[in-house]
């Protein structure tokens, strides 16, 4: 023998379900509007994930060298090492030696023969560096400074390597990173909030068409619970099948159409690493998708069913 | 039993839909309330379901007194009223079946029960074979038979009955004012209005006539002229 309350909730559900399959043009409607925003929603995360990805691929690779003279010697060397793993934000320091300095320079230049041969017949004249790898590429001003120390400049045999046009590129992708960041969750939550809107108002207009049946149901005396559970259910069916339908598109678009988007980025951003982050967060995307489908369909119906559920008029 | 005390409903400053309505209905009783249109019946039927709250004056329906009623307590007191609407109100979306299955559903009625009750219910009303259609493919009299046949099928103590028979010819006219009279005998007070003068001089019960809000005859064995 079920209880009272076990029933209601069966027939909620139930009736819900066979509401979804009785208004399914209302329901392809709705979805499709939901879907097409979810989509736009999920690009907009994985193109800011990519985003990220491309800028830290570009941050990883600043640091900063120092050239040092031939005359260093082994011992002032390793002290330079050792005291400027003390300094803040540094990560690492690697030595790169006149010999590596060389087969490096013979390695990135083997197809221009004419340099190599200039190279070969003087005496090695690179000299060896130190490349400091900073923990934070936004912060690179201790570093700058602890090398322009009189007493560390002497030992560099062009002091003024490091500033200049570098330091400003630095500074200037830094400052882009920052912005591209901040635009991207202002960006994203912003498009959230329109999403949302759209959808309500998808939701409303189906429930104002359907007024007629949530009056009649309060005048035989059914409980706000009862009139309200079916819609609420129907329009979270509608967020579960526009979470597929949107995750299918992406997934499709990836499979399909990397290459023509690869293209049309001009390099600027890795596709690769959007399918790669796309496969490799699926069950969060999905979960997520799932989440905000549900939620924003049940919070619509929920809303767009309360001026109709009035005892009296 | 139903009671009105003095009871006043206006809409706006024109006048009052009812005005100072006492009506007093014992348990089982039949009462025909007639009127030209526009006289208050249907304001009347509104504020016994709860649609709408009177201005000024009691209601009391079973000992439920509607000035202490709770809004969430409305639910109940409308699964205890059957109403026949004048327009029907049913639910376009729902069957035959589904609209009279509706009724009990909302009361949590185990399904075998259901199942077992809705046929029935809709044989009394003759509606045996169109369990399945759906209320905008039933003609009028149909859908009126199917408005009764949701309104009895929960066995209500006061049946509200508003212009059943408008739509309906003689024959199915009558059909519907015997199921009527069945569910009286089983115990049921019932309120009908009609504009059928044969039928209210034919039944000979009593009948409350409303002119202009106002209770102007009130007659156990009551005789109605359309004018």
């Amino acid at each position: 023998m079920h209880s009272k309350r076990y029933i209601t909730i069966e027939r909620i559900f139930k009736s819900g379900f066979i509401n979804f399959g009785r208004n399914i043009w209302l329901a392809i409607a709705a979805i499709a509007m939901m879907a097409t925003t979810l989509t736009i929603l999920l690009f907009a995360v994985i193109s800011s994930a990519t985003f990220n990805h491309t800028i830290s691929g570009l941050t990883s690779h600043i640091d900063v060298s120092i050239y040092l003279k031939d005359s260093v010697t082994d011992d002032q060397r390793s002290q330079l090492i050792s005291q400027l793993h003390k300094v803040d934000n540094v990560q690492s320091v690697t030595y790169i030696s006149k010999s590596q300095a060389l087969k490096n320079y013979e390695a990135a230049n083997s197809t221009n023969t004419d340099l190599l041969a200039a190279i070969s017949e003087t005496d090695n004249p690179l000299p060896a560096s130190l490349t400091i790898k900073p923990k934070d590429p936004d912060k690179l001003q201790p570093i700058r400074d602890y090398i322009s120390r009189p007493a560390i400049q002497a030992l560099q045999s062009d002091p003024s390597n490091d500033s200049g046009d570098r330091r400003k590129a630095v500074d200037n992708i830094t400052r882009a990173t920052h912005f591209f960041q901040q635009a991207g969750v202002v960006g994203i939550i912003l498009f959230m909030i329109i999403s949302m809107l759209i959808i309500f108002n998808t939701i409303r207009m189906a429930i104002f068409n359907r007024r007629d049946e949530l009056v009649i149901m309060r005048l035989l005396g059914a409980s706000t619970a009862y009139i309200r559970g079916p819609f609420v259910v129907e329009t979270m069916t509608y967020g579960v099948v526009a979470a597929a339908v949107s995750l299918l598109i992406c997934w499709g678009i990836f499979k399909v159409a990397s290459h023509t988007l690869q293209a049309s980025t001009l390099g600027l951003l890795d596709i690769k690493y959007a399918d790669q982050f796309f496969s490799s967060h699926l069950v969060k995307i999905l979960t997520l998708q799932l989440l905000v489908g549900i939620l924003i369909g049940a919070v619509s119906s929920y809303v767009a069913t309360r001026r109709y559920l009035k005892f009296h008029r | 039993m139903i009671l009105l005390d003095r009871v006043t409903k206006s809409y706006n400053r024109k006048g009052d839909a009812l005005e100072r309505v006492s009506l007093h209905v014992e348990p089982k009783e039949f009462v025909i309330i007639v009127g030209p249109s526009g006289a208050g019946k249907s304001t009347l039927f509104k504020l016994l379901t709860c649609e709408e709250k009177p201005t000024s004056g009691k209601i009391i329906v079973g000992g439920i007194d509607y000035d202490k009623l709770k809004d969430k307590d409305v639910p109940l007191l409308r699964r205890k009223i059957g109403v026949v609407f004048q327009d029907f109100k049913l639910l376009t979306n729902k069957t035959v079946y589904e609209n009279v299955a509706f009724a009990l559903e909302i009361a949590g009625i185990p399904g075998d029960e259901i199942k077992h009750t809705v046929p029935r219910v809709l044989e009394v009303v003759g509606l045996t074979g169109k369990e399945g259609n759906y209320p905008l493919e039933l003609s009028g009299g149909e859908r009126q038979r199917v408005a009764i046949a949701r309104a009895i099928v929960r066995q209500p103590k006061i049946l509200i009955a508003d212009e059943p028979t408008g739509n309906l010819d003689p024959k199915h006219a009558w059909d519907v004012i015997k199921v009527l009279e069945k569910v009286n005998r089983f115990g049921t007070t019932v309120l009908l209005t009609t504009h059928n003068q044969e039928i209210v001089n034919a039944l000979k019960r009593r009948v409350v006539t409303i002119k202009d809000g106002k209770i102007v005859s009130d007659r156990a064995v009551g005789q109605y002229k359309a004018s």
